[in-house]
């Protein structure tokens, strides 16, 4: 028994049958599976990883925003703002560090107001606060931003949150809740039996349920064709920053029309920040797999034209992550029809983190047959054609 | 299967011990205690108690906690340190003051 135990592969897998299974354990999975078994539906969550959340969810800038959003998926993010971000510490008991401190998008040139514009109109058209301001009024709200800011747009009901605290949240009260959780599990194909999603195959064991959602980011792709089902999506490199602990100088979340960098202060006083060199389409991989020394420092130069203040602010920690970016930028959502149980959750493009809540919420209502909370058809899987 | 990898593992009920209230990650200031229990809350990985809690997210980016943290870990576990990942070790080795990372890879006089 002895040499088992330092081995640590004592245990065979204990149970492998449940109403639902959930493959990937990131904070959209982990949320699919919390609400599911709120509801009293027994789960099996599986990840490829060692390390729970392993992917985007805890390598992502922590933005809770509404502005700037597609059309498409500004419904979700408004909800999630309204309904669920506020009171989500007291729901999972554990603080998220959500600080609803409002977002500025800033601009430097007429070219960035003209940016800056367009995603105004368009999302109060859909009845988000968004406002256009100016170079001085940004500053009275942030009087550390430079003066080369000459406007930016303005939407106080955005935010940030703690995406290591989210997901890990999400993963304990999931746990608490009788969710079982196998790390280190790739699932390598789905079967159908009897024309509907059933087994749920891994190198070590078969699980079996009777819906199947499908959230593991870009692996999500390799996993669908299984059961011939293709989301266009490509796996996208994205680096960040993060600093020491400073004291506090502004709750607002950061971005700009060029998008150079963005991030935010956090509770804890580090400043988090992404960004990227403009090469990344054309590294050495094309695009693929490389992290780079030349990012970080590039992230730096944009920050420091906005905040000149952080000059001196030293960077503790730099780190790179994937985004499954879609085709046409919004994520697929929902049921898939040729296979019935089959449910996709996946093709986040880099915004998955602050609509976490409401899609855990309507993937689970989807998983269960009910009506959703939020009309999914523009997220179908089947929406993508090739050029007539 | 890996025994970190069975998150169905009951450990059995938390139970506060001598020595908790040690702060084993100085720079964010992480006890014993909250370590302990954030293994007993599920998180079987040190980049899972490191993102959670912040031990070894601080100056020296657990230069000087990372293997204590591992023993405890391993412990609470019941598995052998050599069984549990260290957390990644990230770039720049040391704090860089943004102003001086951003003369890195740039345009000359920039």
């Amino acid at each position: 028994m002895e040499s088992n135990v330092t081995k640590g592969t004592t245990a065979d897998v204990p149970s492998r049958t449940a109403d639902a299974i959930v493959v990937g354990a990131g904070i959209i999975g982990c949320a699919t599976a919390y609400y599911l078994a709120k509801k009293g539906t027994s789960v099996i969550v599986l990840d490829a990883c060692d390390v729970i959340g392993n992917g985007g969810s805890t390598r992502n800038g922590g933005g809770v925003r509404q502005s700037g959003r597609d059309p498409r998926e500004l419904p979700l993010a408004m909800y999630a703002v309204k309904n669920m971000w506020p009171h989500l510490s007291d729901e999972l008991g554990a603080d998220v560090e959500y600080c609803q401190g409002g977002n500025l998008r800033l601009g430097k040139t007429e070219r960035h107001i003209k940016i800056l514009e367009g995603l105004r109109d368009k999302a109060v058209a859909q009845g988000l606060d968004m406002r256009m301001i100016t170079g001085d009024e940004v500053r009275q709200i942030n009087p550390y931003l430079s003066d080369e800011v000459i406007g930016a747009s303005w939407c106080p009901t955005d935010g940030h949150a703690n995406p290591l605290k989210a997901t890990y949240a999400y993963y304990m009260a999931a746990r608490r809740l009788g969710v079982r959780f196998y790390t280190g599990m790739p699932v390598t194909e789905l079967r159908k039996v009897h024309g509907r999603v059933r087994k749920v195959v891994c190198p070590e064991a078969t699980f079996e349920a009777d819906s199947v959602i499908v959230c593991a980011g870009y692996a999500s792709r390799k996993i669908l064709a299984s059961v011939g089902i293709d989301v266009p999506m490509s796996n996208v490199l994205i680096e960040a920053l993060v600093t020491e602990m400073e004291p506090q100088m502004f709750p607002q979340m950061l971005g700009t029309a060029d998008a150079d960098f963005y991030g935010h202060q956090t509770k804890h006083g580090s400043f988090v920040f992404g960004g990227d060199s403009g090469l990344e389409d054309v590294n050495k991989d094309n695009g693929h797999d490389a992290n780079s020394s030349i990012t970080a420092p590039a992230i730096c130069r944009g920050i420091l034209r906005y905040i000149p203040k952080l000059a001196n602010a030293k960077i503790v920690r730099t780190w790179g992550g994937y985004e499954d970016v879609c085709i046409d930028g919004v994520p697929v959502l929902g049921p898939v029809d040729e296979v019935p149980g089959l449910v996709v959750g996946c093709a986040f493009t880099g915004h998955g983190f602050g609509i976490s809540p409401i899609v855990g919420t309507l993937l689970a209502e989807v998983a269960r047959g009910e009506k959703t909370t939020l009309d999914l058809s523009a997220f179908r899987y089947d929406r993508f054609h090739a050029r007539a | 299967m890996k025994d970190i990898n069975d998150r169905t593992r009951d450990l059995g009920p938390f139970e506060p011990k001598p020595g908790d209230d040690m702060v084993v990650c100085r720079c964010e200031e992480v006890t014993q205690g909250q370590i302990r229990q954030a293994v007993h809350d599920g998180l079987f990985t040190v980049a899972e108690v490191r993102r959670y809690l912040r031990c070894g997210m601080g100056l020296c980016q657990g230069q000087t906690c990372a293997r204590l943290v591992k023993g405890i870990m391993a412990r609470e576990l019941g598995v052998s340190p050599d069984e549990l990942e260290p957390a990644s070790s990230r770039a720049p080795m040391r704090p860089i003051e943004m102003s001086v990372f951003a003369k890195e890879g740039g345009r000359d006089g920039e």
